[in-house]
């Protein structure tokens, strides 16, 4: 007898739930849409920032940046973002900003296919989609603001050291792994410039710390041991220019070998305020969030389209062009010294 | 369905029996957790901005379906008084399989269901550890969710795959014509039906019940409890297997982080949903409907742009608050209770 009067109370909730699932779906249905038009509309300045993950200090000013931008041109702005950087959470996210039917999307992809759909479909709503510091397929954004080319790269770091140094004498590279894509790239690209532009700088030897800390130490002191004459490091890891001026602020080497490289501001402070480092170079996150917004903003306005040769103005940083793949070019890697590195908390 | 005393057969039937039908349907933790989401509908409705346009439900049952899924068999699990942590990793290990073997130039289907039996071996391994050697399945599946993250991400590395035929990614996110519910509410809706009628309608399912009450009582009266939860470990392996494949064509990336943490959203739901974490209790519409608040409530709060700090705050208060309110209420009903009650059982309900 229970257990029949159960079976009816189960069957009679499980009836239920259905009824409410369905019940929802028409109460949805016929509830209309209040952003109905919101979406491609050229006066819906509300900009909506996703990076990577929030809680970080790379994005934090990045997002500065942006918030400094839409305040400049009277827009809203917004920052959202899952805790951990992955790409399943920043597809909610980006459905999120669809039904939100924001004015534009500034996003740093946690993986270039896995949010490739969702961006599709926001744009379809009539989003506009920028990527910047991490770009995705380029047929799933409408830009991508790039923060440095690799010739950028590789000649902001050959002139620094030039200028350390005196522009002659034994410098060496301390990489990352032997086979990571980008570093590779740009230690080719620094080659052909030491040969064209600084005949007397010789690059005696490029050693690999694998992006880890300890091995990018020993081989640090390794390279200082072998080379007694070395005059000059280049790391363009973050990791290894780290590492490297742990090493040599402890060592007998300090303001005498020189060091320089790409590096984040926290990670260096200490080595420049205690002369270790004379200057490191990186983008500037703020300003590529800054031109981020503005990009946005231009094409929400429908100032430019995203085709190869639209200029748009980018406020204090001045006029932009398009160019091919629809990529905006940031424009030189920012270089970090005892002067402005108080500046920045990233 | 009846509030549980966790005392003999006959104070457990005949308290609960006392009231009327509609009053024990009502009164219950799982009818609080649907009231509760009619609730945050409405209001939601009203006033989040965006969230009543039929959209909202597309997305929500997509990001929703990977937790509805494995909620199933986790729920049967959680009621025999296991656990199972190693889901997550299942999905993430289901994807990364299927993904290195059509990367390896194998029929996206082959690899499905090559994804599917790693998922049942992978299932099995956990039920073989806790029923046959005998280990909690908590410090058991602890292991295993080690173990598949690693070995997912072992084969994968850092890199992704994302070369997945067009039709199959697509129809993982196509919609029933005429609605905005996606595809995968038609397996999830049918495993639906096999479950309830598995927990609710069968002598496998009393079984479940009875090994959650008693694992010795269970056993003295004829249930092969190893047998019970080797089959149900086996079967959580099996869905999130195919929550994986789902998972993995959905995003349209095999990654071996795919679906980090998912376990605990489950976990959270199946608790939310009224299923003691002690056995024996629950009932699975309640769970399907914490599954759906969960993913509700944190809808609405992202369409409201509330960081995704505030919102794990909100749905881990709200879970906290629903076990205290349940072993609360739990305490008031026996307390009403006692003076009727004969000697023997005030003692055994005092303790």
């Amino acid at each position: 007898m229970t257990f029949a009067r159960k079976r009816v109370a189960a069957i009679a909730a499980v009836a239920v739930t259905a009824a409410l699932t369905l019940a929802g779906c028409a109460d949805t249905g016929s509830g209309g849409s209040p952003t109905d038009g919101a979406g491609g509309d050229s006066e819906n300045l509300s900009i909506t920032f996703l990076p990577k993950n929030l809680g970080n200090p790379y994005f934090d000013t990045s997002s500065k940046g942006g918030t400094a931008a839409v305040e400049e041109f009277g827009g809203t702005f917004n920052e959202v973002g899952p805790a951990e950087a992955t790409p399943d959470a920043q597809v909610s996210y980006i459905n999120t900003a669809t039904q939100q039917g924001v004015g534009a999307l500034v996003v740093s992809a946690n993986d270039p296919n896995a949010i490739c759909d969702a961006l599709n479909e926001a744009r379809d709503a009539g989003v506009k989609v920028v990527t910047f510091d991490s770009d995705t397929n380029p047929d799933c954004r409408d830009l991508f603001i790039n923060q440095a080319t690799a010739e950028g790269i590789a000649k902001i770091q050959v002139d620094l050291i030039a200028e350390q140094i005196g522009d002659e004498g034994e410098i060496a590279i301390l990489s990352a792994s032997a086979n990571a894509t980008n570093q590779n790239a740009w230690i080719e690209d620094m080659k052909q410039l030491l040969a064209d532009e600084h005949p007397n700088i010789t690059l005696v030897e490029v050693v690999y710390g694998d992006d880890d800390d300890q091995t990018s130490f020993d081989k640090t002191a390794a390279l200082l041991q072998s080379h007694p004459n070395l005059k000059g490091i280049i790391s363009p890891t973050t990791v290894g220019i780290a590492a490297a001026a742990r090493y040599l602020s402890t060592s007998d080497f300090k303001g005498k070998v020189a060091l320089t490289g790409l590096g984040t501001p926290n990670q260096m402070r200490e080595y420049v305020e205690d002369g270790t480092v004379t200057a490191f170079a990186l983008w500037n996150p703020e300003d590529l969030g800054y031109l981020a917004a503005w990009a946005a903003k231009a094409l929400i306005t429908g100032e430019i389209t995203g085709a190869e040769g639209d200029t748009f103005e980018a406020g204090k940083l001045g006029s932009y062009e398009v160019g091919p793949d629809a990529t905006v070019l940031l424009g030189d890697p920012y270089v970090f010294d005892a002067d402005n590195i108080g500046d920045f908390d990233f | 369905m009846t509030t549980m005393t966790g005392t003999t057969q006959a104070t457990r039937v005949i308290p609960g029996h006392a009231k009327p039908l509609w009053r024990r349907m009502l009164l219950t933790r799982e009818s609080a957790i649907i009231g509760l989401l009619v609730l945050v509908v409405a209001v939601a409705s009203v006033t989040v901005r965006g969230f009543g346009q039929p959209i909202t439900l597309n997305y929500l049952l997509l990001d929703i379906a990977p937790i509805l899924l494995i909620a199933l068999p986790m729920t049967l699990i959680m009621v025999t008084g296991e656990i199972d942590l190693s889901v997550g990793s299942m999905v993430g290990l289901s994807s990364v399989v299927t993904g290195v073997a059509v990367q390896a130039g194998i029929p996206f289907e082959a690899a499905a269901v090559i994804a599917l039996l790693v998922g049942v071996v992978g299932g099995a391994f956990n039920g073989f550890l806790v029923t046959v050697v005998g280990l909690p399945s908590l410090a058991v599946t602890i292991g295993t969710l080690a173990l598949f993250r690693g070995l997912a991400v072992g084969l994968l590395g850092t890199t992704a795959v994302t070369d997945f035929p067009e039709t199959w990614t697509t129809l993982a996110k196509a919609r029933i014509a005429g609605t905005t519910i996606p595809y995968i509410m038609v397996p999830f809706l049918i495993l639906l039906v096999v479950f309830v009628i598995l927990l609710h309608f069968t002598p496998f399912g009393r079984g479940i019940y009875a090994i959650g009450l008693s694992k010795d009582a269970a056993r003295f009266s004829g249930v092969d409890v190893e047998r019970t939860k080797f089959i149900l470990f086996m079967l959580a392996g099996l869905v999130a297997a195919f929550a994986g494949i789902f998972y993995t064509l959905r995003f349209g990336s095999a990654r071996g982080d795919n679906a980090t943490g998912l376990e605990l959203q489950v976990i959270a739901a199946v608790v939310l949903g009224g299923v003691s974490v002690f056995g024996g209790r629950g009932a699975l519409h309640g769970v399907v409907a914490a599954a759906v608040l969960i993913g509700v409530i944190s809808s609405a709060l992202r369409l409201a742009n509330i960081t995704s700090d505030v919102i794990n705050i909100v749905t881990g208060v709200l879970l906290v608050l629903s076990v205290v309110a349940a072993s609360v209420l739990n305490r008031l009903q026996q307390s009403r209770r006692r003076p009727g009650r004969p000697p023997r059982v005030t003692a055994s309900t005092a303790t």
